[in-house]
């Protein structure tokens, strides 16, 4: 959890925005430090998590989260943290030698054609169990977490069948739990050649259904050793304004968190 | 954070002996060859290049892949396979061969081999009039200049077979022929044959040899090392670089994908090297580089208008780091310039930035 990220966004751990549908994304950058920031973030706030790892194996996210204060292992224990191994166990299933029941969210590498209704009957089981940790504690709402949802593309699942399941995630999760969903998704540069089955397709549509979009990129002016980037904060409409805001910060990644400021008052250039 | 301090409470302490114990130090795990990241503990491996070591954090780690775009003409990729390959044998560590075009037993035979190092050299020819005592100061200056070299040893060009003491074990080299697969009338795979028995033998090999901890620990823990040649190119039965519209195109992204699974399971290392300047897609060379973990490009002046170019004189050609990787924590190496060059002498490939 980013402190600054924090004020930025107005949420805290205590107090955040219920329904809401994050849609983090990149550009030649690497956005995956928003994703460890939300992933101790709800964690901290008490809600049941469901994580979908799908390039990234689980002691990856552990040990980063180890440094923000968050224990993935006994969260997962506990079993507020239910976390998908996509990583390891797609091979057996490419290889196609493991066929049991356990890999129904993986039918998507089986039949490239197919859709994700076995990933989403996944999600579903996930976030619909009721709290029931050994001491009987109920979570908050629960939150979805995909990291990433582009890499589907890579492994020949369509761009209608990607949003037709983060359509049904936001119905199950949003509308009926009250929960929030955090997507991320990785760009290519926006002159791409093909865009009907491109990521640049996927990331708007999804655009479109998201309330708050963070975008990252790299600095338009070039590479810079002290500044890693810009981040753009988008919020759509809401009840007290009437107009959609965007804010512009640089950012820089450090060990144990992300520093965020204005632009031009980086430390390297005051 | 101290150790919790004990017997402390109500007994008055003896004089000077202090109730702090030290914690027991760790077991760390220590295979040839590797050694632990000053940043995050990652275990890396050389890539038989030192400055290539330096340009991407310090090595390998062991774990994650390494992408090569190829050059135009695949010299200097070519080059870098053999490279890590070489300083495999060197650590003793396990390897893994598999190519399409040259038979991995013929690559095998031309693995460059470590060079001595000079100064040492000269001190093994007993017999010779060794210049000592005039040039006292010139010997002094030489052995001061060899002090900041690196530790790992640049390899030559020497066409011996691999001289040093340590036999290596080449486990399983595959190469593909897909006439033998077309026989047979298979199911729809999610790969294409030549991909599905690839990945299948590579698995085979981490299973049955135990690198992914799954038989239980006879011998010595060691890394395997994956050298997996022009992937993508048509003599993989992939049309990836020969359309604009492939029929296989995810079929090098479920590769890869499948691949970075075993890596992240296992206690290996893995080297491919793509025809990326063949791929018409500029989208799937996206997704390419965003599945493995650290990624080059080189990009030889051999043939293009750059040889020619005053301000490249020195250079063979041009080296880009595409991407880096961030292991086990936020943060990545994050490299002080980009502007590197690289170039090939008798003895020696290294990576410098351009000057100007």
């Amino acid at each position: 959890m980013f402190p600054e990220l924090n004020s930025i966004l107005n949420s805290t751990p205590d107090s955040f925005k219920s329904s809401d549908f994050i849609l983090v994304s990149d550009r030649r950058a690497d956005a995956s430090f928003l994703i460890h920031h939300h992933l101790s973030f709800y964690l901290r706030a008490g809600c049941k998590v469901c994580f979908l790892g799908l390039v990234q194996s689980f002691s990856h996210y552990s040990a980063v989260s180890q440094r923000l204060g968050v224990s993935l292992a006994q969260a997962r224990e506990k079993g507020q943290l239910v976390f998908f191994e996509g990583l390891k166990n797609s091979i057996g299933v490419i290889l196609q030698e493991d066929t049991s029941q356990e890999t129904q969210p993986l039918s998507y590498l089986r039949t490239p054609g197919a859709g994700l209704e076995g990933l989403f009957r996944f999600v579903e089981r996930s976030v619909r169990q009721s709290g029931d940790g050994y001491a009987g504690e109920s979570w908050g709402p629960p939150v979805l977490l995909i990291d990433d949802l582009s890499v589907l593309l890579s492994l020949g699942v369509s761009v209608g069948a990607i949003l037709d399941f983060t359509l049904y995630c936001q119905a199950a999760v949003c509308s009926e739990l009250q929960g929030n969903v955090v997507i991320l998704v990785r760009c290519e540069e926006e002159d791409a050649d093909d865009d009907e089955e491109g990521s640049n397709l996927l990331q708007r549509g999804l655009v479109h259904q998201c309330n708050l979009a963070l975008h990252v990129e790299g600095l338009p002016t070039g590479y810079c050793r002290d500044i890693h980037g810009q981040m753009e904060v988008w919020w759509r409409q809401g009840e007290e304004t009437i107009y959609n805001q965007r804010k512009i910060f640089h950012f820089k990644v450090h060990d144990k968190g992300a520093s965020f400021f204005a632009r031009g008052t980086s430390s390297a250039v005051l | 954070m101290a150790a919790p301090v004990s017997g402390m409470a109500g007994s008055t302490s003896t004089g000077n002996a202090t109730s702090f114990q030290k914690k027991p130090r760790r077991k760390l795990v220590s295979i040839p060859g590797t050694r632990p990241s000053v940043q995050n503990g990652q275990l890396l491996v050389s890539s038989g290049v030192s400055s290539l070591d330096y340009v991407i954090g310090g090595g390998l780690a062991v774990g994650t892949l390494l992408l090569v775009e190829e050059d135009r003409y695949d010299s200097y990729s070519h080059m870098l396979l053999r490279y890590f390959l070489a300083e495999g044998v060197v650590c003793g560590h396990e390897l893994f061969l598999a190519s399409a075009r040259d038979h991995p037993d013929e690559i095998v035979q031309e693995l460059p081999s470590p060079i001595v190092d000079d100064v040492a050299g000269m001190k093994i020819s007993e017999g010779q009039s060794q210049p000592s005592d005039p040039e006292n100061p010139d010997t002094m200056k030489i052995a001061w200049r060899y002090q900041n070299q690196p530790r790992v040893q640049p390899f030559t060009m020497d066409q011996q077979p691999p001289a040093p003491p340590n036999p290596f074990t080449a486990l399983a080299v595959a190469s593909a022929h897909p006439s033998f697969f077309r026989f047979q009338k298979r199911p729809l795979l999610p790969l294409p044959v030549p991909y599905h028995a690839l990945l299948k033998s590579i698995q085979t090999v981490i299973r049955k040899e135990g690198f992914d901890g799954s038989t239980p620990q006879s011998k010595v823990r060691n890394v395997l090392r994956l050298g997996l040649h022009s992937l993508g190119s048509v003599l993989w039965g992939d049309d990836v670089c020969c359309k604009d519209n492939p029929a296989h195109c995810h079929a090098l992204t479920t590769f890869l994908y499948a691949l970075r699974g075993l890596l992240r399971t296992s206690l290996s290392v893995a080297m491919v090297t793509v025809p990326s300047h063949l791929i018409q897609n500029r989208a799937v060379m996206g997704r390419i580089i965003r599945l493995s973990d650290t990624a080059i490009a080189l990009e030889s002046f051999r043939g293009s208008e750059k040889e020619t170019n005053p301000l490249y004189k020195d250079y063979h050609g041009l080296l880009h780091v595409r991407q880096l990787p961030r292991l086990n924590c936020l943060s990545c190496e994050v490299p002080d310039t980009k502007d590197l060059a690289f170039k090939l002498k008798r003895k020696q490939f290294t990576i410098e930035v351009s000057s100007q």
